[in-house]
């Protein structure tokens, strides 16, 4: 059957029909694997056996492994779906599976390691991080390889009784479209030996023949045991290689270990794994076209090394053999590849089995999923054919630093010519890459036509850019590449071709297809001049539509999705016009038809409207007007951001050299606010004259985009005339004046501002504020605002009071402008922290959403203040982010020991009086800290004035002598799953650290799916039916160990307890624990009432606001305080407002009705208990023994 | 006393009925209806408008955030194609009420347009639903629809679900025609097996505080009743079809005035509100005391003893009725 699906769902349909259990930890780009078999599963789809497989979502990828394992030993046919740091987490297992000889296929979406940064794209670093465990290795280049080789892995391992994995290339394989052809159900069947699924099972653990496996061995038989398993691997390839023969009978696609490709007589040679070896396929063929010898072997079996068929596979005429490496091993002789096929090829050479030895070179490409395309490929093989090859290369950057680049033609296309091309550039919440995968449907579901899709996001969560580039021809399409010379260019908002080339990849004779608020005749003028000059060059034919306008008529607010792919189908000539729309209706009807006739009819209306208002742009024989491309960044920024940043925001980042780019993964903070990025129409706007100036909507501004500063009179002077001040509402400040400045080109226009304004002005109809949301479409009076704004002073903390949110806002966040969700939950917290603590903090943040607003590049959040100083970030890894912020504390605090010692060393120099001064300040409150920084400031100025090895030594760490504000900070997935057990230990080490936790009660980063912070009946990905039990109370967890200051907050709650729980934590000398509700996209919500909802939480009871504040054990008080009324609106009233408690109500109310029963009851225990707790003496209390 | 009474051609054990309302929304409240001794359980009414409007709305929770983000396709799992349904809480509500409680479940419908009628009245009654109860409200937007057209309106409903189904179908019509009787008669010649008299509207109020209208759902009152049952007893010899009188009952004896009049089964929600379902069974005591009191041999005996005669010319039978009500105003509180 042909079929339109990505790589993950090729590997995962066989996977799913071929198993009975998946144990699974999400991870990208894996989890749309293990997420389809758990929709499978919940819809009740059996495998080939008629069984309904089991999903079980693990609390890491180590537990998926454990439980793999555990469920093999069992006898079960049982797999997994992983990457990366997952697949790594699972070595420990697959050592133990493979050395069992256990029958299993992992199915992995091969990714990048986590080295100096964190990246989630493709390459085979993970894959070849486990090439030693004793599994077998499968690689599949395309989608339909997935699919067929899922199968004859799941073949080979059951006969050969050897794991494997089955990889692909990450994104450029699992998330690319294709078309392909499915296996049925009864072809799995006939592929499977049933007899060998019985072998299996027949190898259980079973009371009825009881035996031990997993023994503990000595010196005497360990080695000879790990030698028997020698003839299995040795029959593993013939395994492999009989099972694609049966493969090729069945379905009549054959496959071989090792695939050559080319001139039979070939003199020059790649060697290449993975998606890479279609592009060189393809090249190949191009290059012998022009007559030249060239070949490529491709290789599909890469573990049990299959030394025979390599050998065989190349050509004895090989003089020049150039091997690919999909990986980096730093200090090593050579890529893993590369060494063996060195080492087949000597061997050969050596016991006289092959004539000659080709010279053997190695190659690097294709790192997290760099570009890998023909021109690199040409490139490859004229590199082997100069007189002295590279020995070690890399292919498609510059390496100016070790000069192993090489130089490539980079236009070089070698794509059928009929093939159509296309590019769309989108926002993410336009429906831009939604619309293109139902055009690929539409065209792909004709009768010969191939089509192929994939979709390239930037690392923003807000207003991020979708750059979708689609394929469709008369043949199959095999260019895992991103499209160039693009027939079609749709560029779906105005102020994405302000800032990016978006025809740099057009062919000439291009359509255009814009979507411009501008009338059409005053289209071209106000393109960039550039842009102008390429449509002239190029000959683009353009086309102009003003689909937002078009999408409200029709009732489809920001979508343009349904307007743009009409106006696609009605000029690109890709299909009949008529036919197309008809296509696109159906489709449209298909898509909705559950919904209801509504939906259906106001996307019809938008695709009969669009033409319409569909217009040809005249082109002028010269560029008019004076419109320039908006510059990334300002000249004004330091030089690193000019140069590196501003490249990669330009989407030139490819372009930048080795030399660039930092060598140790530390790059500058605060760089967010170089870049201004305009996503809101709407923007928060302040009404002076009705404002309290309470500060309600600056401490939830998530994006930091509203501040707050009072100042003398004196400093309006030369204020523009837009600059907008009011008269200081504060007692003893008689003078003062007030602004509160919206950041306009930073604010996302969430409105949680909006809805934190506690003044309804008089008189002002319904819904108005003190600060509102208005269009504002013209931004520079607001730019002169804000560049007047900074030249006021921030206030002096000094002379704020920071125990009330009045007083908060007055603080300069050294946290803003991140790419979070706009109104996001976490980042206020965040931002808090950085206002409170962030000159002397240290944060350590878990892998998740908050590393990603927090630490993608090109720009991040954690800024600095005008000292230099800030909170210095990193991220580790996602599971083991309390012990690294356990470690910073210890540096700390080692530091901090050496620096008193080095200065009690040098009382003779600085005096008695000066050290002790420092050794005994106090350094609770913000006005002790503020001495204790002048102090030591003071020391380090004397320190540089004197000489020695004490003095050089208190030099390097007197900055330890002000008190360090140690954070740990991550999501529930990390602190009640992955991290939990890390999490437990740091809370019960007493040591002084700050944990918060952003609890999103579900893995957000990941697509939404279930974690143990999920609450009853809450539907989330492996949790369709409703989440079954209940969230873990981890604030109980933690007072038990009775010496952990624990807090539950909920800012939209109650602000002022939110505040006095993080200082508190903060001044608390031990571990602290913050749970912060942080509404979330996840919950399926309005995102603007996510306030409400905040409070709707705590009102209902499903959030209590607690304390556990172990001083007050110490001065005899009750540490257990209970901050919010009693539960006053129904359970239901809160989950009424949330698509993931409403979600269940639709699809099984009979249980959303269980389950909220048992949610209420839960509700009212809690409390009980709760209330108990908060009514007894100190003394039922446990003491802080460390006191 | 045997009470067994057809409605709708439906055999039921009493002639109480529970109308439409909140205690129908969930199982266990249907149920304790059960419970409490009702003949039939009307459930809440299923707005299509209503739930469209919320899908919409979920469609655009999904959508806003999909394909945003690389790690992040979506937030949701996708759920099985039945499971989608728009009305899929309804209709497993229904299907599970038809199977748990003894009693007969009617459905109620409110839907927006003909084609939502014909759909949803037949996947209620596929889910298991004895009978349908059309709630036609038909607010017109623009006020100067004519009558006619409201009128046609109806009928085109009744016609395209009674063609649709194969449930008895009663229809729940408003008080506000200008020949209420003349309407009733045209929707059962458009096939409707029974009438329930009548719909109670909305109308808001307002609260000269807060300047707001007030939407506030007040329950019926005793005298609210008089207005089903002068229509009841004057159609109830104009036709063979089922007559439910609701509105105004508030114990047992509105059932036996609506019974009196000639009313097939009396439905309340108010009486069950407030003083619970089990209150049913008290209404029921009533209603058998006051039959044993009045030493009736069967239920059919009383019922429609006070409907206008078939032959009685109607006009006549109302003008006196009138006048004699006047003439007791005026003993009761003085000349008018």
């Amino acid at each position: 059957m042909k079929s339109i699906i990505d790589g993950n769902e090729a590997a995962a349909s066989v996977a799913y029909r071929l198993n009975e259990l998946c144990s699974i930890y999400p991870i990208t780009p894996s989890s749309t694997m293990a997420e389809l078999a758990d929709e499978w599963t919940s819809q009740q789809r059996a495998n080939v056996y008629g069984t309904v497989p089991t999903v079980v979502e693990m609390q890491s990828e180590g537990g998926a492994a454990g439980a793999l394992h555990g469920a093999l030993q069992g006898g079960a046919l049982s797999t997994t779906f992983t990457a990366s740091q997952g697949l790594l987490l699972m070595i420990p297992n697959m050592y133990k599976i493979a050395g069992e000889l256990t029958s299993t296929v992992l199915h992995v979406a091969a990714r990048s390691l986590a080295a100096q940064g964190l990246s989630i794209f493709g390459d085979h670093q993970d894959v070849m991080a486990v090439r030693q465990t004793g599994f077998a290795l499968l690689a599949s280049a395309s989608v339909q390889e997935c699919h067929d080789l899922a199968a004859v892995a799941q073949m080979a391992t059951l006969r050969s009784r050897v794991p494997f994995v089955h990889f692909f290339d990450g994104f450029r394989t699992s998330h690319e479209l294709n078309t392909m052809t499915m296996l049925s159900d009864d072809e799995l069947r006939a592929l499977v030996p049933e007899d060998a699924v019985r072998d299996h099972r027949r190898r259980a653990l079973s009371p009825e023949h009881p035996y031990i496996r997993g023994t503990a061995q000595n010196p005497d038989t360990y080695f000879q045991s790990r030698e028997t398993v020698n003839p299995f691997y040795a029959a593993t390839p013939g395994i492999v290689a009989a099972a694609m023969d049966v493969f090729a009978e069945v379905t009549g696609r054959r496959y071989r270990l090792v695939e050559y490709v080319g001139d039979p007589q070939a003199e020059r040679v790649v060697v290449v794994m993975g998606s890479g070896a279609q592009t060189v396929a393809q090249t190949v063929e191009h290059l012998r076209a022009g007559g030249e010898r060239v070949g490529v072997v491709q290789l599909r079996l890469y573990r049990p090394f299959p030394v025979d068929e390599v050998l065989a596979a190349i050509p004895e005429t090989c003089t020049r053999l150039a091997v690919l490496d999909r990986t980096k091993e730093p200090g090593a002789g050579g890529e893993p590849l590369f060494l063996d096929v060195v080492c087949a090829l000597g061997e050969a050479v050596g016991t006289g089995r092959r004539a000659r030895m080709p010279l053997v070179v190695g190659g690097r490409y294709g790192l997290s999923s760099k570009e890998f395309t023909p021109g690199m490929v040409a490139g490859i093989y004229a590199e082997l054919d100069q007189p002295t090859p590279r020995p070690r290369f890399t292919v498609g950057i510059t390496d100016d630093v070790s000069g192993l680049s090489l130089p490539y033609p980079a236009d070089l296309d070698v794509e059928h010519p009929e093939t159509t091309r296309a590019i769309f550039f989108g926002l993410g919440a336009d429906g831009t890459v939604g619309a293109n995968k139902n055009t690929i449907k539409i065209l792909g579901a004709r009768e010969g036509t191939y089509a192929q899709g994939y979709f390239v996001y930037d690392s923003k969560k807000s207003g991020s850019r979708t750059v979708s580039h689609l394929r469709f021809g008369p043949t199959p399409i095999a260019a895992p590449y991103l499209v160039s010379k693009a027939g079609f260019v749709g560029c779906h908002h105005w102020s994405i071709l302000e800032r990016v080339d978006v025809l740099r990849d057009a062919r000439p004779g291009a359509v255009l297809l814009l979507n411009s608020p501008l009338p059409p005749d005053a289209v071209f003028s106000r393109l960039p001049l550039p842009m102008q000059q390429r449509i002239i060059d190029l000959d683009v034919e353009v086309w102009t539509i003003d689909a937002d306008a078009v999408a409200r008529s029709a009732g489809m607010g920001r979508r343009v999705n349904t307007v743009l792919q009409t106006c696609f189908f009605a000029i690109s000539r890709v299909m009949p016009r008529d036919a197309a729309i008809e296509a696109v209706k159906k489709a449209i009807g298909k898509t909705y038809a559950l919904k209801g006739p509504d939906v259906v009819a106001r996307n019809e209306a938008a695709v009969d409207t669009a033409l319409a208002n569909l217009h040809r742009v005249a082109v002028p024989a010269a560029p008019v007007g004076e419109v320039a491309m908006l510059a990334p960044v300002p000249e004004t920024a330091p030089q690193f951001v000019r140069e590196v940043t501003a490249t990669m925001l330009t989407g030139e980042g490819d372009t930048l050299p080795v030399s660039a780019l930092p060598v140790d993964g530390t790059y500058p903070s605060g760089t967010t606010k170089y870049e201004k990025r305009n996503i809101s129409d709407v923007i928060a706007v302040w009404d002076a004259d009705a404002c309290i100036q309470c500060g309600s909507c600056a401490f939830v501004c998530p994006h930091a985009v509203l501040r707050a500063k009072y100042y003398p009179e004196s400093a309006l002077d030369g204020a523009p005339a837009s600059f907008q001040t009011a008269p200081l509402n504060a007692a003893g400040l008689p003078e003062a004046q007030y602004t509160l400045q919206v950041y306009a080109e930073d604010c996302t226009g969430c409105g949680l501002c909006v809805e934190a304004c506690p003044v309804r002005p008089l008189g002002s109809g319904a819904g108005r504020k003190a600060i509102n949301l208005e269009p504002v479409a013209e931004r520079s009076a607001q730019r002169a605002n804000v560049a007047f704004f900074e030249t006021i002073p921030v206030n002096r903390r000094s002379r704020v009071d920071f125990a009330n949110v009045r007083g908060v806002q007055y603080l300069e966040p050294l946290f803003e402008f991140s790419g979070a969700c706009s109104g996001c939950g976490e980042t206020p917290y965040l931002k808090l922290l950085t206002q409170l603590f962030g000159g002397r903090a240290t944060v350590a943040n878990a892998t998740g959403c908050s590393s990603i607003y927090g630490g993608n590049l090109p720009t991040t959040p954690w800024a600095r203040n005008k000292y230099g100083r800030g909170p210095a970030w990193s991220n580790s890894l996602f599971e083991d982010n309390a012990e690294f912020g356990l470690g910073l504390r210890l540096a700390a605090d080692l530091h901090t020991q050496l620096a008193r010692r080095r200065l009690d060393d040098l009382r003779g120099e600085l005096g008695d009086e000066y050290v002790d001064e420092i050794l005994d300040a106090p350094q609770r409150y913000e006005s002790e800290l503020s001495r204790q920084r002048a102090r030591v400031d003071d020391l380090k100025a004397r320190l540089d004035g004197m000489a020695g090895q004490q003095v050089a030594d208190l030099r390097s760490v007197a900055d330890h002598l002000l008190r360090r504000s140690v954070w740990i900070v991550g999501g529930d997935g990390w602190a009640y799953d992955i991290g939990s057990s890390g999490l437990d230990h740091v809370l019960a080490s007493g040591r002084n650290v700050n944990i918060l936790v952003l609890d999103t009660e579900v893995y957000s980063n990941t697509g939404g799916q279930a974690s143990k912070a999920t609450p009853l009946g809450a539907v989330a990905k492996f949790a369709s039916g409703g989440k079954l039990t209940k969230k873990k109370d981890l604030a109980m967890q933690a007072i038990a160990y009775g010496s952990v200051y624990v807090a539950r907050v909920a800012m939209g709650a109650d602000k002022q307890q939110t505040l006095k729980a993080f200082r508190e934590a903060e001044s608390y000398d031990g571990p602290s624990l913050i749970l912060a509700y942080s509404h979330c996209i996840a919950h399926g919500i309005d995102m603007r009432k996510g306030l409400d909802q905040q409070y709707a939480a705590v009102a209902s009871g499903h959030w209590p606001l607690i304390r556990y504040n172990p001083v007050l054990r110490d001065m005899d008080q009750n540490p257990f305080l209970l901050d919010s009324p009693r539960p006053r609106i129904p359970l239901k009233a809160y989950h009424d407002k949330e698509l993931r408690f409403r979600m269940l109500r639709s699809t099984d109310p009979e249980a959303a009705e269980r389950l909220l029963v048992h949610g209420q009851e839960q509700v009212a225990l809690r409390w009980a208990e709760y209330e108990r707790m908060a009514e007894r003496s100190a003394s039922e209390f446990d003491a802080d023994a460390r006191k | 006393m045997d009470l067994t009474t057809t409605y709708l051609g439906l055999t039921l054990r009493n002639p109480l009925v529970a109308s439409a309302g909140p205690l129908s929304q969930t199982l266990d409240g249907i149920r304790a209806l059960a419970d409490g001794g009702v003949g039939a359980v009307v459930m809440f009414s299923l707005f299509s408008e209503q739930l469209r409007r919320e899908a919409a709305r979920d469609i655009d929770l999904l959508e806003t955030h999909a394909f945003s983000f690389a790690e992040a396709l979506d937030y949701f799992p996708e759920p099985a194609a039945d499971e989608r349904r728009l009305a899929h809480e309804y209709l497993t509500l229904v299907q599970r009420a038809a199977r748990e409680v003894d009693v007969p479940v009617i459905a109620s419908l409110n839907a927006a347009d003909v084609g939502s009628w014909v759909t949803f009245g037949r996947e209620l009654t596929d889910a298991g639903a004895a009978a349908l109860e059309l709630n036609i409200s038909f607010v017109p937007g623009d006020v100067t629809t004519p009558g006619s057209r409201v009128i046609e309106r109806h009928l085109d409903i009744v016609a395209a679900v009674k063609a649709a189904v194969a449930v008895p179908v009663a229809v729940k019509m408003s008080p506000y025609f200008s020949s209420v009787g003349s309407v009733a008669l045209r929707i059962v010649q458009a096939g409707a097996d029974g009438l329930v008299l009548f719909n109670r509207f909305l109308q808001p109020d307002v609260d000269i505080e807060t300047l707001e209208a007030d939407s506030t759902w007040a329950l019926s009152t005793p005298d609210e009743g008089r207005l089903p049952r002068t229509w009841i007893a004057a159609l109830r010899n104009q036709t063979t079809v089922s007559l439910a009188a609701t509105t105004g009952v508030a114990d047992g004896s509105d059932v036996v005035k609506n019974l009196l009049v000639g009313a097939d089964v009396v439905m309340s929600t108010s009486a069950l509100l407030r003083r619970g379902p089990a209150y049913a069974a008290t209404m029921l005591d009533e209603l058998v005391a006051y039959l044993e009191r009045k030493e009736f041999a069967s239920l059919e005996a009383m019922r429609g003893l006070l409907a206008v005669p078939a032959e009685a010319d109607g006009d006549a039978w109302q003008r006196s009725s009138y006048v004699a009500a006047m003439q007791r105003a005026k003993a009761t509180y003085g000349s008018l």
